[in-house]
């Protein structure tokens, strides 16, 4: 059956109700892309979210259609999500700072003990 | 734009965590209860993945189902300024759809599926879209009451477990105060005005109470199933929790203005500090949204039409060798 609409653009356009076209096939939405904002001069570009582009020119112009709509934007990056390689939550033990390395922490230098040690060691 | 997802309530008390690890399981339910948000990479329960994404998904429908009683009103909206605020705010929704999409598929379901899922009737959407936007008021009705319900749903649901749902949700709703003002700005220009004016929204509002009264979802039962989607705050409040706080934010807004809703019973006990309403008909809303309402052929038709028009548009650009990867956060 024809649609007929209170909008006289739909009611014009003839739609049929029973019609199966349209039905999706894979990659039909091309593939992802993940996009960077920078919102301001100075600070990181930082991970907003991803979307559906043919190439990576149209992916930036989504992603300012996007993830860019009110200011807030002086620069976006985007990355085909197939060319991100990630680490696993799963490996995450592999970020902990283990007891060993306390070298590198600034609060283990205790340079203070030593010097009121020195100190009361001259007084005597 | 989306009211509350429609939890199903089926099945025996613990078919939500059947067959699952219960070391994981408990791992699991500690982060949330921490605070931490959960990430597409990490473990989760099959329920918790299966509910989310049809929440997901649902909602994504709802913002582009939505923008078509709306955009019905591009064409004739009165003046080119309000033609500019009205073709933003449709942008925006369509907008939110794509971010909403995308959170969804880091679960699993490709976008090709979800729209298929749309448009053979498989996949639900906020049931409100099924009524027509017969005037103009009723496109300034909706930006500003059905938005305010959306802003509730959506700011509760932005303190949930999943991390991509909630950043999708946060950026959604900084957009969405626009929306609400312009309707708002409508529907007191319209309220203030001439008699004829003020009858149109008058008429209006009483069209959309019902379908915004159903808007939250008919009261949830009170299960173990809602416990438990509660405990890993997929679901962050219940459906009567939501309809209290909108008919406490914009009861008071409409009455400001002279206007009337239709129910004789609609008061703030003031007592208990609820409201009191009588109880919308829900057998109107299952028989809507199982597929009878005024608009439900219409919306989908024109989706899928819309899918079937731009296909060329995607032939033309479509790389061939291309392979998904589903997205990462």
């Amino acid at each position: 059956m024809i649609i007929k609409s209170l909008d006289p653009r739909i009611t014009r356009a003839g739609i049929d109700d029973e019609s199966k076209d349209g039905i999706q096939q894979p990659m039909d939405q091309w593939h992802t892309y993940e996009v960077f904002q920078q919102k301001k001069r100075g600070t990181h570009h930082v991970h907003v979210g991803s979307l559906h582009a043919p190439d990576a020119e149209l992916a930036v112009l989504f992603a300012k259609e996007q993830y860019a709509r009110r200011g807030q934007c002086v620069n976006l990056w985007v990355v085909k999500t197939s060319d991100v390689f990630t680490t696993e939550y799963e490996d995450e033990d592999i970020f902990a700072t283990t007891p060993e390395k306390k070298y590198r922490e600034p609060e283990v230098y205790k340079v203070m003990d030593r010097i009121q040690a020195y100190k009361a060691k001259q007084n005597t | 734009m989306y009211g509350n997802a429609y939890v199903e309530n089926t099945g025996n008390q613990n078919s939500l965590t059947a067959g699952e690890d219960p070391v994981k399981l408990a791992e699991f339910e500690a982060r949330i209860a921490a605070g931490e948000k959960i990430e597409p990479q990490d473990w989760m329960p099959k329920e918790y993945r299966r509910q989310l994404i049809r929440m997901i998904e649902q909602h994504a429908h709802s913002e582009i189902i939505g923008s078509l009683p709306e955009g019905t009103w591009i064409t004739r909206a009165p003046g080119f300024r309000r033609k500019l605020a009205l073709m933003a705010k449709v942008q925006d929704e369509v907008g939110h759809a794509q971010l909403l999409y995308s959170a969804c598929e880091t679960l699993g379901k490709s976008r090709e599926d979800m729209i298929n899922d749309l448009i053979n009737g498989k996949s639900k959407y906020s049931n409100i879209f099924n009524y027509p936007a017969v005037t103009w008021a009723d496109s300034a009705v909706i930006a500003w009451l059905v938005d305010a319900g959306a802003i509730i749903n959506q700011l509760t649901n932005s303190k949930g477990s999943y991390g991509p749902y909630c950043r999708a949700l946060d950026r959604i709703c900084a957009e969405e105060s626009f929306h609400l003002k312009y309707g708002h700005d409508n529907v007191v220009f319209l309220a203030t005005g001439t008699p004829k004016q003020r009858q149109m929204v008058q008429e209006a509002l009483h069209r959309w109470w019902p379908p915004l009264m159903h808007f939250f979802g008919p009261s949830d039962k009170i299960s173990q199933h809602t416990e438990t989607l509660m405990k890993w705050k997929v679901k962050m409040a219940s459906n009567d929790d939501m309809r209290q706080q909108f008919l406490d934010m914009y009861v008071p807004k409409i009455w400001d203005l002279g206007l009337t809703v239709p129910d004789p019973n609609l008061k703030k006990n003031e007592s208990t500090g609820k409201w009191e309403y009588t109880e919308p008909d829900w057998e109107e809303f299952k028989r809507v949204i199982n597929g009878d309402g005024p608009c439900n052929k219409e919306r989908l038709a024109v989706r899928r039409m819309a899918e079937e028009k731009g296909r060329w548009v995607r032939n033309a650009i479509l790389k061939k060798d291309a392979q998904y990867v589903a997205p990462l956060a």
